[in-house]
């Protein structure tokens, strides 16, 4: 919400606060300010200048050498290029040294010769169009003197054409001898067509003295490119943009800004969606006032009325949906004079960011801003049958809005229609068939209130969210309608825009009950932890316009955002100061508190995989199915069945992940591609699986998933980082055994790892396939760990053992086995082997090759025998190891070397 | 013989003096006390002399072999101590060439700073809680007051895994209020972080997965002053003790009275640059006191206990901790970004 600040001093008088302590005040209580312009910040130096001399440029054929008054002793010389001006015009002069908007910088300077001491400034180098200065249209008259043909060869107009030269039908050229401007804009030409003197009405401004125009004898009327078939070419500098000649009350010297409106200041505000009424200039005012404790200046709009006819016989209006339409309020107004709107509602507007149309329209947005009553303007020509419908749009209905855009309707949708066809939509847009055109004569004003969320689907569905339907979706006060429609007719009065009909029409199918809250000013200070004295509450309550009789508080209708007890704590704490509430902690302790056994526990899990050098990652929960494709996952892989986003961003970001796998590999390739040499990552992640109760919901098991490539990164490197974290969880009695079927990995260096029943995870090298998917040719290992299934397996608190007394004997053995035997079965047979003395089995090499039969390998042990109550003799150990050797021979038919 | 053993003694001493190996020591020592030494083959003469000699050349020849010991012993030491100098000189080595360093892993710094804050939390009192992503949208939106109409609840703004839009990916961690007062009662003191999902496109500053921390304490008699006080403590812990807070009026649909926090541009002071866009100030967090309607809703009577809620978002507060340009980075995992931190 945009607010001119001179438009709220009309409602307030703040006194001279600067913007930035205007915008920290209305912040701190509740209205947050984004940001605040000066209109005319960029504006320096600039004023207005009267035109005493113009001669043309003695060494130029198309500038003029100006002797401008700007209020100084001597008048100041410029130069320009512009046709459209004349002695006594008043024009805005930017001086020497002067600043436009964009930063432009002005100085003196030398123009073929002739000095200039500034610049005479168009619209739009003060940044405006014609919109704000309707009157600064130019249209250009046809200079024969500036024309060029399109071919040098085959001119249309000779070169030196002489008064009386036919041009064409009754077109003749004629020398013009005098220009006398009338003041309003138009000019007296006095010109020759050869021996006949005439006296011509123009609105061109670009005719001067010794300038030959085309003039037709029979309109006397001097001719435009246009009337010429001309190109814009052919008359180069015949143009429609000049100078700004001003028609302002103004003289020279004074400066430009409040001439052309930008000495305004707009502050622009953040307006949460409970608070529609501060999407106005009143509302902001009542903020105001109350934040700078001063009074508010509410007007009721009076209007005169008394226009030919009356209102019942020349409108009726029906609500046939009386809950999308709580209240329908009109008026009509006759006799209507279409143009500009005055240079102060223009000027407003314009400052609230609102285009400027004709008057009829520009009341209307005046209106909605200034009450936050989005109103609508439609021409009663179009209104077939004086009667106007609120109704449902039918099935299939189609409807032109203003923008020119054909909708296509459902019967969800509001329209208000005539007897035959929908003319507007309720609330959003008004329809193009009953549009306010240049010769509309007679207008019904429509100020409404709609059912909020029937507008909001409405704008939704049909993708145009309008200032009108952003106020209307959040909950408009019912009471505002009358008040803003009498608003409208009073400035058509004010502007002479029109004849106003005597009466209202006023539906109003839902009459409120204003709400009324208890006031209980100790129970809100204990609350908000402060002491506000009960008076202080009680004026801050009646300056916001809460009735207050003893503990009765009643709500005012625009504030529906306020209905029980806090709400009030919260107008009386944010005009106290939130700022000057104390700081205080709460006492008291609660039994849970602090981590949590599984949040210790994912803790240590992460400090484990850091210990180990495995840096954390953090990855999307939604991945493309695609993934599934790239992992090798069969097409019946129950993985597949992942929940789906129904209005994802895109297919990469559009089902909840089944498993961390892609999340892995996608960042392990990413590092890969930017090659990064060695990487070690892990994440703690989620993966979603849809429950089974019907309640749509997920299970979302935490998932601690390694990865790592490069710097010696192998099967063991990748499982002794696992094995690692597990015994750094203290999980006891887990087993690897190899997994060959999981596609995703080598089927070869692939494993298990298994505590009891339970699959802890899977861990392994990437298949080279898959690494391929991602485009990756490097050997990449990962690991996927059931974190839930870790938890479960965590050991408690360790219990010491004593350590050894006696010294352990060592014996090294060399295993000759089928090459195919895993180790773990060998080290299983010899801690089966063993009479209780063994106490450590370290391999320390696996060979094959010379010496090794072939389709046989050898495994070296090396193991470690010791008793806890004595030293052990070579005998007793030597036994223990023949008990082993047999055992390996007998159920393995594996040997010493 | 006196004469013998004092040339003997002479020659040895000189000799020892002289030695500049443990080795040529070691003979001297066989050459001057050995069995078949010098000193000893003096001594062999002893039987020749008469009975008043014998003494006093026994006593000078023991006062010979103990000065000759004495030398070679101190002469082994400066030997040793010589060796031992010559290896160390041998064994120095070139400091300044890299040393080997243990493989080290990286918290990621969204997660440094969400462990940061949770310690705060948990040195106050509180406890943590986690809840689902997957979300019911009467947890995500109804039972937290936000009107049927509310913008967020649209498939433009929000995730939706249902089509009848009942179950969604949680827009926020505010559904972990309710799900913290119907799991467990007052009083509450409760934290909960975690991912949060909104229908943003990735940009610099976007992300459709980003992290919200929330925080919930209802009890007896929980003011906004507590409110204040409690924020403004874990402000000052993230940001410093010197940190300038502003509370301000901001409208939340669950509670009530609510407040946006900011806190003063750590880059200008207030001033007035690009960080603050010109504003002077930083918004950090969201907060208010529990709404009525919430704590009814949660079968928690509002007219005996109350509470505070706050939420704020975590990326923010990493980027602007670590000077971190683009969102993007966090989720880019480049290993050479995780090693800074």
């Amino acid at each position: 919400m945009k607010l001119s600040r001179k438009w709220l001093q009309e409602f307030v008088d703040v006194g001279p606060v600067s913007d930035r302590d205007f915008a920290e005040a209305m912040t701190i209580s509740g209205s947050k300010v984004e940001v605040t312009e000066d209109l005319g910040a960029e504006i320096k130096n600039v004023v207005v200048g009267r035109i005493d001399k113009m001669e043309r440029h003695p060494d130029s054929d198309h500038m003029w050498v100006c002797q401008i008054d700007v209020g100084q002793d001597e008048p100041v010389q410029i130069v320009t290029g512009a046709w459209n001006i004349h002695e006594g015009d008043l024009v805005p002069v930017a001086k020497d040294n002067s600043w436009l908007p964009g930063g432009k910088h002005i100085t003196r300077g030398n123009l073929r010769g002739v000095k200039s001491k500034g610049m005479l400034c168009s619209l739009k180098e003060l940044n405006l169009d014609e919109r704000d200065f309707p009157y600064a249209v130019i249209e250009a008259a046809a200079l024969l003197n500036d024309y060029k043909p399109i071919d040098p060869e085959k001119p249309s107009i000779p070169k030196d054409v002489i008064p009386g030269y036919k041009i064409f039908g009754d077109v003749k050229a004629a020398f013009v001898t005098e220009v006398l401007p009338d003041g309003n804009g138009r000019f007296l030409v006095e010109c020759d067509s050869g021996g006949r003197t005439h006296k011509i009405g123009t609105s061109c401004p670009n005719i001067h003295a010794c300038d030959t125009v085309a003039l037709d004898m029979t309109r006397e009327h001097i001719c435009t490119l246009a009337d010429l078939h001309a190109e814009q070419r052919e008359f180069p500098h015949c143009i429609p943009d000049g100078i700004f000649v001003l028609h302002e009350d103004c003289k020279p010297g004074d400066d430009i800004r409040p001439v052309i409106g930008a000495d305004d200041h707009v502050v622009e505000f953040e307006i949460t969606p409970n608070r529609p009424d501060c999407l106005s200039v009143i509302g902001l005012a009542r903020e105001a006032a109350v934040t700078f404790g001063k009074p508010l200046q509410l007007h009721d709009p009076e209007v005169k009325g008394g226009a030919e006819g009356a209102l019942p016989d020349l409108l009726d209006v029906e609500t046939p949906d009386p809950d999308l339409c709580p209240r329908y309020t009109a008026r009509m107004v006759r006799n209507v004079k279409i143009g500009p709107s005055p240079k102060w509602m223009r000027e407003r507007l314009r400052s609230s960011g609102v285009r400027p149309i004709n008057n009829i329209v520009d009341i209307t947005n005046y209106v909605m801003l200034e009450y936050g009553q989005p109103m609508h303007a439609f021409d009663y020509r179009y209104v077939k049958g004086g009667k106007i419908v609120v109704r449902r749009a039918r099935a299939g209905e189609e409807l032109t809005t203003l923008d020119g855009n054909v909708r296509k309707l459902t019967p969800d949708m509001l329209v208000i229609a005539d007897d035959t066809r929908a003319v507007g939509l309720a609330g959003v847009m008004g329809g193009l068939n009953s549009e306010i055109v240049g010769d509309t004569v007679d207008v019904v004003f429509e100020s409404a209130n709609f059912e909020g969320s029937c507008i909001r689907k409405t704008a939704l569905a049909l993708g145009m969210r309008t200032e009108a339907s952003a106020k209307f979706e959040k909950g408009l006060d019912i009471l505002n309608t009358l008040p803003a429609v009498n608003r409208a007719c009073e400035l058509v009065e004010l502007l002479g825009a029109g004849e106003v009909v005597d009466g209202v029409i006023d539906i109003l199918n839902y009459v409120p009950n204003p709400v009324t809250v208890k006031f209980e000013p100790e129970k809100m200070n204990r609350f908000l932890g402060v002491d506000i004295p009960e008076e202080d509450t009680r004026k801050t309550l009646a300056a916001l316009g809460f009735g207050l009789e003893g503990d009765t508080i009643t709500v005012p209708s625009w504030r529906s955002d306020v209905e029980h007890w806090s709400d009030i704590a919260e107008e009386a704490a944010r005009f106290y100061g939130y700022n000057n509430i104390p700081n205080t902690l709460s006492a008291g302790l609660n039994e849970r508190r602090g981590w949590n056994p599984v949040q210790q526990a994912e803790n240590a899990a992460g400090a484990l995989c850091r210990g180990m050098g495995y840096s954390e990652i953090i990855t999307y929960s939604f991945i493309s199915p695609a993934c599934y494709d790239k992992i090798n996952l069969p097409a019946d892989s129950p993985l597949r069945n992942s929940m789906k986003i129904l209005n994802p961003l895109g297919e990469d970001t559009s089902i909840m992940r089944t498993t961390t796998l892609p999340s892995m590999l996608e960042i392990l390739a990413r590092n890969c591609h930017y090659r990064n040499k060695a990487v070690r990552l892990y994440e703690l992640g989620r993966t979603y699986f849809p429950k089974n109760d019907g309640s749509g919901m997920a299970d979302e098991p935490k998932v601690l998933s390694l990865g790592a490539y490069g710097c010696g990164m192998d099967f063991f490197g990748m499982k002794g980082a696992v094995e690692a974290v597990l015994e750094g969880l203290r999980i006891e009695g887990f087993r690897f055994e190899a997994e060959t079927a999981n596609p995703s990995y080598h089927p070869g260096r692939c494993a298990r790892v298994c505590r009891g029943e339970r699959l802890l995870g899977t861990l392994g090298q990437i298949h080279p396939a898959v690494a391929e998917n991602y485009g990756v040719d490097c050997e990449l290992y990962a690991a996927e760990l059931d974190f839930s299934a870790l938890f479960e397996g965590m050991g408690g608190t360790p219990v010491y053992e004593p350590l050894p007394r006696f010294p352990a004997v060592t014996r090294d053995i060399a295993l000759v086995c089928d090459k195919c035997l895993p180790v773990g079965k060998l080290e299983e047979c010899i801690c089966r082997g063993a009479k209780g003395l063994l106490k450590g089995v370290h391999l320390f090499d696996v060979y094959t090759g010379k010496g090794v039969p072939e389709g046989k390998k050898s495994v070296a042990f090396n193991l470690e025998l010791r008793a806890d109550d004595r030293s052990l003799t070579s005998q007793e150990a030597d036994e223990d190891v023949k008990g082993i050797l047999e055992l390996l021979a007998k159920e393995l038919d594996s040997v010493l070397r | 013989m006196k004469e013998q053993l004092e040339a003997i003694r002479k020659g040895a001493l000189e000799a020892i003096a002289a030695a500049q190996e443990t080795a040529g020591l070691e003979a001297l020592r066989v050459k001057y006390l050995g069995k078949k030494g010098e000193l000893t083959a003096v001594l062999k003469q002893m039987g020749g002399l008469s009975a008043e000699l014998r003494p006093v050349m026994g006593q000078l020849a023991n006062d010979v072999r103990a000065s000759l010991e004495t030398a070679i012993e101190r002469q082994s030491g400066i030997l040793s101590q010589k060796a031992l100098e010559a290896r160390l000189a041998a064994e120095a080595v070139d400091v300044t060439i890299p040393g080997k360093k243990p493989p080290m892993g990286h918290k990621h710094p969204m997660y440094s700073v969400l462990d940061e804050m949770k310690e705060i939390f948990l040195n106050m009192g509180f406890e943590i809680m986690d809840g689902p992503e997957i979300e019911q949208a009467d947890y995500n939106f109804t039972k937290l007051n936000a009107p049927e109409n509310h913008p967020s609840r649209d498939w433009t703004d929000t995730f939706y895994l249902t089509e009848d839009s009942s179950v969604l990916l949680r827009s926020q961690t505010s559904p972990m209020q309710i799900r913290a007062m119907e799991g467990y009662g007052v009083p509450i003191r409760m934290i909960s972080a975690g991912r949060v999902y909104r229908k943003d496109e990735v940009d610099a500053t976007h992300s459709p997965m980003f992290h919200q921390i929330e925080g919930l304490v209802v009890d007896k008699g929980i003011t906004m002053a507590d409110l204040k006080g409690t924020l403004n403590a874990v402000i000052r812990e993230i940001y410093g003790p010197e940190t300038v807070t502003r509370f301000r009026p901001h409208h939340f649909p669950f509670t009530e009275p609510s407040c946006e926090v900011d806190i003063q541009c750590y880059k200008c002071g207030g001033k007035g640059c690009p960080t603050c866009k010109g504003e002077g100030w930083i918004e950090i967090l969201g907060a208010g006191m529990v709404h009525p309607k919430v704590l009814r809703g949660c079968g928690i009577d509002p007219e005996e206990y109350s509470g505070f809620a706050f939420g704020m978002g975590l990326e923010r507060l990493a980027l602007g901790r670590y000077k971190i340009s683009d969102m993007r980075l966090i989720f880019e995992n480049d290993i050479r970004f995780l090693e800074q931190f």
